[in-house]
């Protein structure tokens, strides 16, 4: 963990300020970079925050370390979400984002892992990362190493078959070692995930196709670190799928589930409102 | 036909994508066949204006491309007339095999947009890039592959699907960029090249973006009285215009060839393999992406970054010809 905080109650406030803290910098970084995929990036910050600051095991001061757990963003239209989560617990300074997007940058709005420190693998092409994830997971049994696979995806996401037949993968070679986190925030880019392509029941999905199981809200804390830090160990055989209930665009009330806010640009003012929104959020 | 009608104005005002997105609403209303899909990209794509007006015709696959092109595949058995719409790297890549196996070995007449193709994505990354789909798609039998220069390119090329049959792939950019053509009024037929400028020291043998950098070029060249510089507007990479690549060797002498693609498998490579095969000698070039992963950067930067913007263009045109480039100083009147 890289945090100093002595139990749950600091910890919980250490959290929620940061959830504030990241808010307004994925914001500024929407503005700097001249656009981001900010809505789906808001809707993950507790996730990232959880699991960066709190239940990965890994070095921001030595990225590589070969025993880390692999944190792969399989929406990987994240960018502008992740990259500030990243120089947050210490892989870069925040100022090398200063020209995001820009030409010759390291950053654009897909992470690309031979630029950006602390990502794992170069994503962006939906359906790509569970798939990768269970390669690392394979190869993490075939050392008998005990560190673990997260794999953040989409909802919308998971419509691509690929999904699906990682998910077949994982639960054949009984990866208890890899952990799928859903971000479900029910929309996708021309609309709400039930209007384009419906994906309910989507729990009985992945219970289906032999995941352990768990829905939580996403953004609350208490159920987000109750769930992590109890997963069952890694030697387990079950490969895990929580699915966390979350808010597309959360704390801006003007993108909260607004389709138009998967992409977009903010000019200083509503940029500010937006600021002024976040002050105010509650999680 | 649709009963299309375009005017000077829309050349400067709309997209490469509202023209696709306005033509086949259009054909829509003509003929009742026509359906159309999409992997949630409906308002990326512009196809969502054919989706507004024939909600009934219209599906939206989700995001599972490889799903969509097979679903094309067989609402074209069942007697529809499939145009399906998204990215240029998910239609290509992401669903290749689909299109192959599924369009092209049976001859199916499904129409295939890339939208956002080349590095027209800029800072989305390699991700969305497609600087490899004009290669994938001309080596699928069948198959006949399309580059339109600007939007008015691009809506003929639609209308002109309402009277060909089989599988064709267009590739458009974000089409941000100024247009080609200074007309809506000219006469276009696949398979055809059009001449955009004459000149006889070179040929630069473009598409998409490339004609109109290319145009540039020459201008710029001419004003300095620079090599004079025939440009051909290759909007058919396939079945390709053999006569006028070789028109043009003969008569110029050297062929540069420009495109917003890798230099090998696309537009480059296909007249290469033409006047290879012809015997002809000539000096020759390809511009293009030079078999790298882009850097990160707005398009325009990414064009200049890799030479196939009018400066690059110009002055691969006077390096070709051992000639020093000639600058007007602009600042002189
Ligand atoms: C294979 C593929 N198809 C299409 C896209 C274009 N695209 C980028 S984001 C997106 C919507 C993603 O929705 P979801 O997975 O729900 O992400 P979120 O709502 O969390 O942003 C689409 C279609 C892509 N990146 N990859």
């Amino acid at each position: 963990m890289l945090h100093n905080c002595q139990n749950r109650e600091e910890l919980m406030k250490f959290l929620t300020k940061k959830s504030v803290d990241i808010r307004k910098k994925i914001i500024q970084l929407v503005v700097t970079a001249g656009g981001g995929h900010v809505g789906g990036g808001l809707s993950m910050t507790e996730i990232l925050l959880t699991m960066y600051y709190h239940i990965l095991n890994i070095d921001p001061k030595n990225p590589s370390k070969p025993d880390r757990d692999r944190f792969i963003l399989s929406k990987g239209h994240g960018g502008v979400g992740i990259c500030p989560v990243l120089a947050d617990v210490g892989y870069y300074p925040e100022d090398m984002m200063m020209d995001f997007n820009q030409y010759l940058s390291p950053f654009g709005m897909h992470p690309d892992m031979k630029k950006v420190p602390g990502i794992d693998m170069s994503t962006g092409s939906l359906g790509h990362g569970l798939s990768i994830s269970v390669g690392l997971a394979i190869g993490a049994r075939l050392d008998k190493t005990s560190w673990r696979v997260f794999c953040l995806l989409g909802d919308g996401e998971c419509n691509e078959g690929s999904v699906w037949e990682a998910a077949m993968a994982a639960h054949h070679y009984k990866l208890g070692n890899l952990i799928a986190i859903v971000d479900r925030n029910q929309h996708m880019l021309d609309g709400p995930t039930e209007k384009i392509m419906s994906l309910e029941p989507l729990e009985d999905k992945w219970k289906a196709f032999g995941f352990n199981t768990k829905v939580i809200k996403g953004h609350d804390y208490q159920e987000l670190l109750d769930t992590f830090e109890k997963l069952p160990p890694a030697t387990n055989e079950n490969p895990v799928c929580i699915i966390c209930n979350t808010v597309k665009g959360k704390g801006v009330s003007f993108m909260e589930n607004e389709p138009k806010w998967h992409y977009g640009g903010l000019d200083e003012d509503a940029a500010k409102s937006a600021i002024t929104d976040i002050d105010k959020m509650t999680l | 036909m649709g009963g299309l009608s375009y005017t000077i104005e829309d050349l400067n005002s709309m997209t490469q994508g509202q023209f696709f997105g306005q033509t086949i609403a259009d054909l829509g209303k003509s003929d009742s066949s026509i359906v159309c899909l999409t992997a949630d990209l409906a308002k990326s794509s512009k196809i969502g204006t054919f989706f507004s007006a024939f909600p009934e015709r219209s599906f939206n696959m989700g995001i599972a491309e490889q799903n969509m092109v097979s679903v094309a595949a067989g609402l074209a058995l069942a007697g529809k007339k499939p145009y399906v719409a998204t990215f240029a790297c998910f239609a290509s890549m992401r669903a290749g095999e689909q299109v192959r196996t599924d369009i092209c070995y049976p001859n199916l007449n499904v129409k295939i947009i890339g939208t956002h193709a080349g590095l027209s994505m800029g800072n989305g990354g390699t991700t969305h890039h497609a600087t490899e789909d004009i290669g994938i798609m001309r080596t699928f039998a069948n198959m006949t592959v399309t580059v339109p220069a600007d939007g008015i390119e691009t809506a003929k090329i639609i209308q002109a699907c309402a009277n060909h049959y089989g599988p064709l792939y267009m590739r458009i950019g974000r089409g941000l960029e100024p247009p080609a053509y200074e007309t809506v009024d000219y006469n276009f037929k696949l398979g055809k090249a059009i001449t955009m400028k004459e000149g006889s020291d070179i040929s630069i043998i473009a598409c998409g973006n490339c004609v109109k950098a290319a145009m540039d070029a020459a201008d710029k060249l001419a004003d300095t009285e620079g090599p004079r510089v025939r440009v051909i507007n290759m909007h058919t990479i396939k079945p390709l215009d053999t006569e006028t690549i070789l028109k043009a060797a003969e008569e110029t002498g050297t062929i540069l060839t420009a495109e917003e693609h890798n230099i090998l498998g696309g537009l480059g490579s296909a007249v290469a393999e033409v006047l290879a095969e012809a015997g002809v000698q000539c000096k020759f070039k390809r511009l293009g992406i030079p078999d790298v992963f882009s850097v990160i950067g707005y398009p325009d930067d990414l064009y200049g970054h890799y030479k196939i913007d009018m400066e690059g263009i110009a002055d691969a045109v006077c390096e070709i010809m051992g000639v020093e480039r000639k600058k007007i100083d602009e600042d002189a009147d």
